[in-house]
C-alpha cells in the first residue's frame, strides 16, 4: 500500500470503571476506501465511533488522521481535522430550518467574525451569502431543497437521515462516518441510501467508514469489513472473506453445532 | 436586501416612538410618574432580552441575572458618586465590569447542565450581592445614595443598541451556532462548533447587557440596596423570558412590558398585589404553556422581514 493511510488506529480502548467496552481496536482506512463495520448489539461499534470523534478520550492505544495524533482532543477538533459523523439516534437540530442545519455545519468553514456580524460589516453579508449558496448546493444534491424553509423536525423520517448525511458534508470531511445510515428505513429507501453514498463518495473523492445492521447494504457496497464483538476486533477483510468466516458467524448465530447436512 | 430592509423598518418605529415619548414629556402632558414607569418598562426590556440571549437562544438555564444588575448598578454608581466620571461613561463601564462579572462566573460554571447550572448562577448571583453588601465603600446594607440621572433619552439609546446587537447577532453564523447548542449539543460539538466559546460568549454578553440595565436600574432611584438585588429580581427577569416564550426576542419585549404594567398598576392595591400577580402568571401559563409568543417573532405574523429568530 505504501502511502501513509488516511485513518490509522493503533490498539486503541477504552474502559469505564471495570468495563472494557473496547479493547486492542486497529484499523486503517486509505483514502477513497468505503469500510463497514458490523457486529452484534453491545459489540462496540458506536463505542469506537466515539472514540474516533473525541466524545470519548481513549485509555489506550493511539488515534491517527494523516499521520496527526488526535487523542484527547474535543469533538470540534477532530471534526475541524477532518472526521464527520453522522448519528444512530438522529441529532438534528430540530427548531432549525432545514437550511440553518447545513448552515450550522458550515460555520466553521466561515470566517466573518461576531464584531463584524453585530456591525453589519461587509464581511458579514459577504460570509453569510457564501453559506447561503454552498449550503443550499449540499441541498440540492439531496433533494432536499424543495424543504430548505420547513423545521428540521417536520421532515419524514428518511429525509430526516438525508439531511444528516448532508449536514455531516457541509463540514467538509475526508473521512466520514456513518452511523447505522438506513436505520428503520424500508427496502426502497436502503437501495436509494445506497446510491447516494457510492454517488456522494465519487463526487466530493470521499473516505467513508460505516456501521449497519442492513447486511444487504454492508455486503453491498464495502470493499472492506471489520468485524467487532465483545469489544474486541474479531475479523476483517473483504465481504466475501467476512461472510465465511467462522468467527464471524460464531459471534452472530452462535457456536456451530456438530450436526452437519445429515 | 431583506435584511436591510429590516433594519430601516426597525430604526424608523424606534424614531416614532422614542420622538412621541419624548414630545409627551417635555410638553408636560406624561407627568413623572408615567415617564418614571417607561423607563422602567425600558429597563426591564433589556434585563429580559439579555437574559434570553442566554436562555432562550443559547439554552442555558441560568437564574443569576440579577447578580450581573447588580454589578452593573454599583459600578455605574461608583463611577458617578464617587469617581465623578459623566453619566454615559458610568454606564458603560458598569456593562464592561459585568460581562468580566459573567465571564469569571461563566468559564466554570456553563461545565454543568440543567438544574446544576441553575443552581451554580443562583449561588454566584447571591456571592455577589453578598459581596456589595460588606463593602463599606458603596454603603452596605444602609445602601449607597445616587443621583437621579436616568432619563427616557439614556433609556431608549440603550434599549435600541441592545435589541440591535442582540438581533444583530441572533441572525448570524454566531448566533446559529448558539442555538445548535440549545437544540442538541452533541451535534453541535460534532459539527465542529466550539460549544463551549459560544456558552461563555452569550452569557457574557448578556452579563454586558444586564450591566447596562444594572447602571440605568441604579440612577433612576436615589438609592440602591443590596436588597433590590436578590434572587427575587433574577426571577423576575427570569418570568419575562418564559412568559414571552423561550427563543422569542419579542416575546421577551412583549411580556417585560406587560408585566412591568401589571405589576405598577397594581402598586394601588398593595394587600393583593402579589396575589393577583402571581394569578396573572399562573392563567397565562395554563393556557399558553409555550409562552405568550412561543418561538415566533412578531414580524412572522407580518411576513415580510424574519427578525431575530429564535427559532427556525
Amino acid at each position: 500500500m505504501g502511502k501513509t493511510p488516511l485513518l490509522q488506529v493503533q490498539a486503541a480502548g477504552i474502559q469505564f470503571g471495570g468495563l472494557k467496552a473496547v479493547s486492542g481496536f486497529s484499523m486503517e482506512i486509505h483514502q477513497g476506501e468505503l469500510v463497514g463495520l458490523i457486529g452484534p448489539n453491545g459489540a462496540g461499534k458506536t463505542t469506537s465511533f466515539n472514540l474516533l470523534t473525541g466524545v470519548y478520550v481513549p485509555t489506550e492505544g493511539e488515534i491517527l488522521l494523516e499521520g496527526k495524533r488526535l487523542n484527547g482532543l474535543p469533538p470540534y477538533k477532530v471534526t475541524r481535522l477532518g472526521i464527520s459523523r453522522t448519528f444512530q439516534n438522529i441529532r438534528l437540530f430540530n427548531e432549525l430550518s432545514v437550511l440553518d442545519n447545513v448552515k450550522v455545519a458550515y460555520h466553521s468553514l466561515a470566517k466573518h467574525s461576531i464584531i463584524s456580524s453585530i456591525l453589519r460589516l461587509p464581511s458579514h453579508f459577504s460570509g453569510e451569502k457564501e453559506m447561503e449558496e454552498k449550503s443550499l448546493e449540499f441541498l440540492k444534491i439531496f433533494q432536499l431543497d424543495k424543504f430548505k424553509d420547513e423545521k428540521a423536525k417536520n421532515l419524514p423520517y428518511g429525509q430526516q437521515r438525508r439531511l444528516e448525511i448532508a449536514r455531516a458534508l457541509a463540514a467538509g470531511p475526508k473521512l466520514l462516518l456513518l452511523d447505522e445510515p438506513a436505520a428503520g428505513m424500508n427496502p426502497q429507501e436502503t437501495h436509494d441510501l445506497m446510491e447516494l453514498i457510492a454517488f456522494i463518495r465519487k463526487q466530493f473523492n470521499l473516505t467513508i467508514l460505516l456501521i449497519e445492521h442492513d447486511m444487504n447494504l454492508v455486503m453491498g457496497i464495502c470493499e472492506r469489513i471489520y468485524v467487532l464483538d465483545h469489544g474486541q476486533l474479531i475479523a476483517k477483510g473483504t465481504p466475501e472473506e467476512i461472510r465465511n468466516h467462522p468467527k464471524v458467524i460464531e459471534a452472530y448465530l452462535g457456536e456451530e453445532v456438530t450436526i452437519d447436512h445429515a | 436586501m431583506k435584511k436591510a430592509k429590516g433594519f430601516w423598518l426597525f430604526l424608523i418605529v424606534s424614531i416614532i416612538v422614542y420622538g412621541t415619548v419624548q414630545f409627551l414629556i417635555s410638553a408636560g402632558i406624561l407627568n413623572s410618574f408615567y415617564s418614571n414607569t417607561l423607563i422602567f418598562i425600558g429597563i426591564n426590556i433589556i434585563l429580559a432580552v439579555s437574559l434570553h440571549l442566554v436562555i432562550g437562544i443559547t439554552g442555558q438555564f441560568s437564574i443569576g441575572h440579577a447578580g450581573f444588575l447588580a454589578v452593573g448598578a454599583y459600578i455605574s454608581a461608583i463611577f458617578t458618586m464617587k469617581l465623578h466620571l459623566p453619566f454615559p461613561v458610568a454606564i458603560l463601564v458598569g456593562g464592561i465590569v459585568a460581562a468580566l462579572a459573567g465571564l469569571i462566573v461563566g468559564i466554570p460554571s456553563l461545565r454543568l447542565k440543567g438544574d446544576y447550572l441553575a443552581i451554580a448562577t443562583l449561588g454566584f448571583a447571591e456571592i455577589i450581592r453578598i459581596v456589595f453588601l460588606n463593602i463599606d465603600y458603596v454603603g452596605g446594607a444602609a445602601g449607597m445614595q445616587v443621583s437621579h440621572l436616568t432619563t427616557w433619552t439614556y433609556t431608549f439609546v440603550c434599549l435600541f443598541i441592545t435589541i440591535l446587537v442582540i438581533m444583530n447577532f441572533t441572525n448570524s453564523r454566531h448566533g446559529r451556532a448558539c442555538i445548535s447548542v440549545r437544540e442538541n449539543e452533541i451535534a453541535a460539538d460534532a459539527m465542529g462548533i466550539n460549544t463551549t466559546f459560544y456558552k461563555v460568549i452569550a452569557f457574557a454578553l448578556g452579563s454586558f447587557f444586564a450591566g447596562i440595565a444594572g447602571g440605568l436600574y441604579s440612577h433612576n432611584f436615589y438609592i440602591i440596596l443590596p436588597t433590590n438585588f436578590g434572587f427575587l429580581k433574577s426571577f423576575d427577569i427570569l418570568i419575562f423570558v418564559v412568559l414571552g416564550g423561550l427563543g422569542s426576542l419579542s416575546g421577551a419585549v412583549i411580556s417585560a412590558i406587560l408585566l412591568t404594567l401589571v405589576s405598577t398598576f397594581l402598586q394601588d392595591y398593595p394587600e393583593t398585589r402579589m396575589i393577583l400577580y402571581s394569578l396573572v402568571l399562573i392563567i397565562v401559563m395554563l393556557y399558553r404553556p409555550q409562552g405568550l409568543m412561543g418561538t415566533r417573532e412578531i414580524t412572522d405574523f407580518f411576513g415580510k422581514w424574519k427578525s431575530a429568530k429564535g427559532g427556525n
